[in-house]
């Protein structure tokens, strides 16, 4: 006889607020077969629990329902309260009447009645709920990192470092990632490549890294400690494992004008190139679409020059399956470029340059060797406008949201430019600094009272060529909106920073959410910001939101130890929603007929054949037999089953039935 | 012969009759008629706005109500203010039945659909530029800087017409003509609009930046699509010549007087000798 205990929680007055919550309780006292029945302000709270361990002590309940919030919130929290109580877990269900009820419906009886309706299906579900075991299953600890930037770099190491393996897989011919293109970084104008190009090094002779480049993920399956991942590195035309790195090859390559990624179209490569000195591999790779040979059939020259036979136009894309028990997702972001601005020109001005492009023509690795120069004619320029937000915090451009790292590095843009040209006058248009950071606000204060940055509060309505000028007209709106006019050698936009092309797709891949603007959507915005909502799968960088290095950096740091606290555990507990074959005494053994049609629709593949034989060994019968550790609980089997023989444990028709009944018979 | 519903708005009739002289010249030799929508109002323009939403909205409706009555399936409108009041109006309309609803018992008049309203450059785009060629006797062989202003593609999101920030379409029609089009910036520069009358110190500093820009970069001619700019550009020149203290003496064409010039139309037909700035053919 069921002896059913039914909590009912105000949430505050999440709940309490439009649902009579006494009521409820009340009425659900009255249900057959619930034998205590209370309402409580806060029922996941240390109370609240107790208020359900002594319940099960004291009435001897056999199933509990917490009428509460979603159980994606609390029933771990309702379940372990109840296995403490010496209640098997599995017989803790959770009704659902703030989300679907208190919070989508004004105050009134509908709405109370709604949530006694809601607790009451509940109640007759929990009546056939039946104690269940978790399933273990082993983890596998190797860790698979998606992209190269400072963020993958940082996660790669700590996770290495704790003693696991890594693959890291870059998308392009060296790690690095936008932060190899800074020139300095706030607020300590250290220098970028200093700090990094040691990390990058680290990366590349780290016994536990193993790094794929101009690679990306072609497919992934499995689940958290067991995830097979498909990894599709794409033909270099170099054989890695002979090239030397002599770099004699690119000396002579007859293509010479394909405007370097690197140096953001400010300088130009070779069709067979290194990206960048530093670079990590230090080998070469050919640029098929760009390629004479590739273009023409003929050429060869790098072939013919190279000393130990390493180019190999024949290569083609590898497909590399690898297993690992966690993800981390460091695929970073990409900026506006100057084209998005039709009131800044389009795109046509040479001299509107973007953030990064200024980073480069301030890098001493640069095309200008640190020299500020205009890209239009080499010259210096004497006037240097900065406008922050472009794009950024505009509805109208799509992009309402913050980029967040603008204000500092277009303060410390100004600062460059006027370290390297005295003479010269920085402006920046703002709309406000937001400086919040450990010594950012006196990084731009310095910027401002030391270095002479001219900070203006206004928009740049545009931007018009005359006379070798670039006229960027404006309003000072500290006063009073007045027009600005400011005839500038040179205007660099910090355009704004959004997700990267393709993270769309590799976010279906990999079965991670993301949000409007293409970032990665963390699991919680504030307790679980590294998390993603699939179980294994971690945040790290900009991939997520526009973030700066130390928060890329920090970010990349919380998803390594979550990985490393993954991988502590030698096995994993799952839920054990399961389906099952049912089995019965001989000499029936099973209902299963052993169509084997569960097995071909199976998207987990985890259903296989099971023979059943007697005592000589010989086989009585064929039937299907799922694999615990590999189901995902989907159901589609017990849906295709013809012979009803598959049931989902804690999902059975019968719980699902009862349910049905129980709000039919009303 | 392709019949079309006309729209012409007040302007037409009164500060820009050369205007609508020349589109209907244009018509004319293009084997087009311009029917008028019967009975006609006031679109409301730069004052009904300001001041009652309902009545803004209501005085556009009509006329569309009365095009759709006269069973036109498209009207042209050469005034841009035009344009845009009756462009907006049938938006907002057709997106917002509620308001729709209201505007139409005010009227008491209903829409069934939305017609389509052209500008007088989609009207050339469409129905001139196809024989165009063929009708050139004069090659308009000048620089000319086109100005756009800024009601013939703003708000953007409901015209859809051409590019927001530095346009195209009457350059390449000019270029049609046989005339190269200056890159300059100040294609939808305000002129100053309705404060012509008010504020002409404004609009002498306005306009004439854009007066002072187009011939300092070599245009011969500035060629326009809408009353209210070419009123501020030509009527008030001498107020813009006082202002920057200097002769300016740069024509400006409406695009159909240029199309006019260069298929041979004479003076009376394309009105160019009521300009106040002097037209050298």
């Amino acid at each position: 006889m069921a002896r059913i205990g039914v909590f009912i929680c105000h949430c505050g007055e999440n709940i309490s607020a439009t649902v009579d919550c006494a009521k409820v309780s009340e009425l659900a006292a009255g249900l057959p077969g619930v034998v205590y029945s209370t309402d409580y302000k806060y029922m996941c709270s240390d109370p609240g629990q107790s208020k359900i361990k002594e319940a099960i002590r004291e009435h001897n309940l056999t199933g509990v329902v917490v009428s509460a919030c979603s159980p994606r919130m609390h029933e771990p929290t309702f379940r372990k309260a109840c296995a403490e109580a010496g209640l098997n877990p599995y017989l803790c269900e959770m009704a659902n009447i703030r989300e679907h009820c208190s919070w989508v419906h004004e105050k009134g009886d509908a709405t109370t009645q709604k949530a006694f309706d809601l607790t009451r299906t509940l109640v007759e579900k929990v009546k056939n709920n039946h104690p269940l075991e978790s399933i273990k299953v082993p983890v596998n600890k190797t860790a698979i990192v998606i992209g190269g930037g400072v963020a993958g770099i940082q996660a790669s190491l700590d996770i290495a470092n704790g003693g696991h393996q890594v693959i890291l897989v870059e998308k392009q011919p060296s790690i690095g990632g936008h932060m190899s293109q800074l020139s300095e970084t706030f607020p300590t104008l250290d220098c970028s490549q200093c700090i990094l190009t040691p990390r990058m090094v680290e990366v590349a002779q780290h016994p536990n890294i193993t790094l794929y480049t101009c690679s990306e993920i072609e497919s992934m399956d499995g689940f958290i400690g067991n995830f097979n991942v498909k990894i599709r590195k794409k033909a270099k035309s170099v054989n890695e494992k002979l090239c030397t790195g002599c770099g004699l090859c690119t000396t002579k390559c007859p293509t010479k004008n394909i405007p370097s990624e690197f140096e953001q179209g400010l300088a130009n490569r070779t069709a067979i190139y290194v990206p960048f000195p530093q670079a990590v591999p230090n080998k070469p790779v050919i640029d098929r679409a760009n390629c004479r040979y590739f273009l023409t059939g003929k050429c060869k020259v790098c072939q013919k020059l190279c000393p130990t036979g390493a180019i190999d136009f024949e290569q083609e894309d590898e497909i590399i399956d690898v297993k690992a028990g966690a993800i981390v997702l460091a695929t970073g972001f990409e900026i506006k470029n100057t084209d998005f601005f039709p009131e800044y020109g389009y795109g046509k001005y040479k001299d509107v340059i973007n953030g990064l492009q200024f980073e480069r023509l301030a890098s001493a690795s640069g095309p200008t060797q640190g020299a500020i120069r205009r890209p239009s004619d080499g010259k210096t320029p004497e006037k240097v406008v900065f406008i922050a937000c472009a794009g950024s915090r505009d509805p109208a451009k799509g992009i309402p949201y913050c980029s967040k790292i603008c204000c500092m590095y277009t303060a410390k843009h100004a600062m460059l430019y006027k370290h390297k040209v005295h003479e010269g006058t920085p402006y920046v248009f703002y709309m406000d600094i937001r400086a919040a950071g450990k010594n950012y606000d006196e990084f731009t204060r310095r910027a401002i009272e030391e270095d002479g940055a001219k900070y203006i509060r206004g928009r740049v309505s545009n931007i018009y060529e005359k006379d070798g000028k670039l006229i960027v007209r404006g309003a000072d709106t500290l006063l009073g909106g007045k027009p600005v006019e400011i005839d500038a050698d040179m205007v660099v936009l910090a355009t704004a920073a959004v997700s990267c092309d393709g993270s769309e797709s590799l976010a279906q891949k990999l079965h991670v959410s993301y949000d409007p603007y293409k970032f990665f959507a963390e699991a919680h915005p504030k307790l679980k910001p590294v998390e993603t909502n699939t179980a294994g799968i971690y945040l790290a960088g900009a991939c997520q939101a526009p973030k700066d290095i130390p928060e890329s950096v920090a970010a990349a740091s919380g998803a390594a130890a979550k990985v490393i606290c993954l991988f502590s555990n030698d096995e994993l507990t799952r839920e054990p929603i399961v389906a099952k074959v049912n089995r019965m005494p001989p000499p029936i053994f099973s209902t299963c007929m052993g169509c084997e049609m569960c097995i071909s629709i199976c998207p987990y593949q985890a259903i296989d054949k099971e023979n059943i034989t007697n005592r000589n060994g010989e086989v009585i019968k064929t039937i299907a037999k799922i694999n615990p550790g590999l189901c995902q609980g989907c159901g589609t089997c017990v849906a295709f089953c013809k012979s009803k023989s598959i049931d989902l444990e804690g999902y059975s028709n019968k719980q699902v039935y009862e349910e049905v009944l129980a709000l039919l018979n009303n | 012969m392709t019949k079309l519903g006309f729209y012409p708005g007040c302007s037409l009739e009164g500060t820009a009759r050369e205007y609508n002289e020349s589109v209907m010249s244009l018509a004319t030799l293009f084997d087009i008629q311009l029917e008028q929508v019967p009975d006609w109002n006031c679109c409301g323009a730069t004052a009904a706005h300001n001041l009652n939403k309902i009545l803004s909205l209501s005085l556009p409706a009509r006329i569309l109500a009365q095009a759709e009555k006269a069973g036109m399936k498209e009207i042209i409108v050469p005034c841009a203010a035009c344009y845009s009041r009756l462009s907006v109006t049938q938006h907002e309309l057709f997106e917002n039945s509620e308001l729709k609803k209201q505007v139409e018992e005010v009227m008491d008049m209903t829409l069934s659909s939305p017609i389509r309203i052209l500008n007088v450059v989609q009207f050339i785009q469409e129905f001139i530029l196809p024989h165009l060629s063929e009708k050139i006797v004069k090659p308009f062989d000048k620089e000319v800087a086109c100005y756009y202003g800024c009601l013939l593609v703003r708000p953007h999101d409901i015209l859809q017409f051409d590019r927001l920030e530095d346009p195209q379409t009457i350059d390449r029609i000019m270029e049609q003509l046989g005339a190269k089009p200056i890159d300059w910036p100040f294609k939808t520069e305000c002129c100053g609009a309705g404060l012509s009358v008010s504020r002409t110190d404004l609009v002498a500093k306005l306009s004439g930046k854009i007066v002072k820009e187009a011939t300092e970069r070599g245009a011969k001619a500035i060629i326009t699509a809408c009353p209210m700019c070419h009123a501020n550009l030509d009527m008030r020149r001498s107020a813009i010549n006082s202002y920057l203290a200097k002769k300016y003496d740069v024509p400006v064409l409406y695009i159909t007087q240029a199309i006019g010039m260069a298929c041979g139309l004479n003076n009376k037909q394309t009105g160019i000798y009521r300009h106040l700035v002097k037209v050298n053919n």
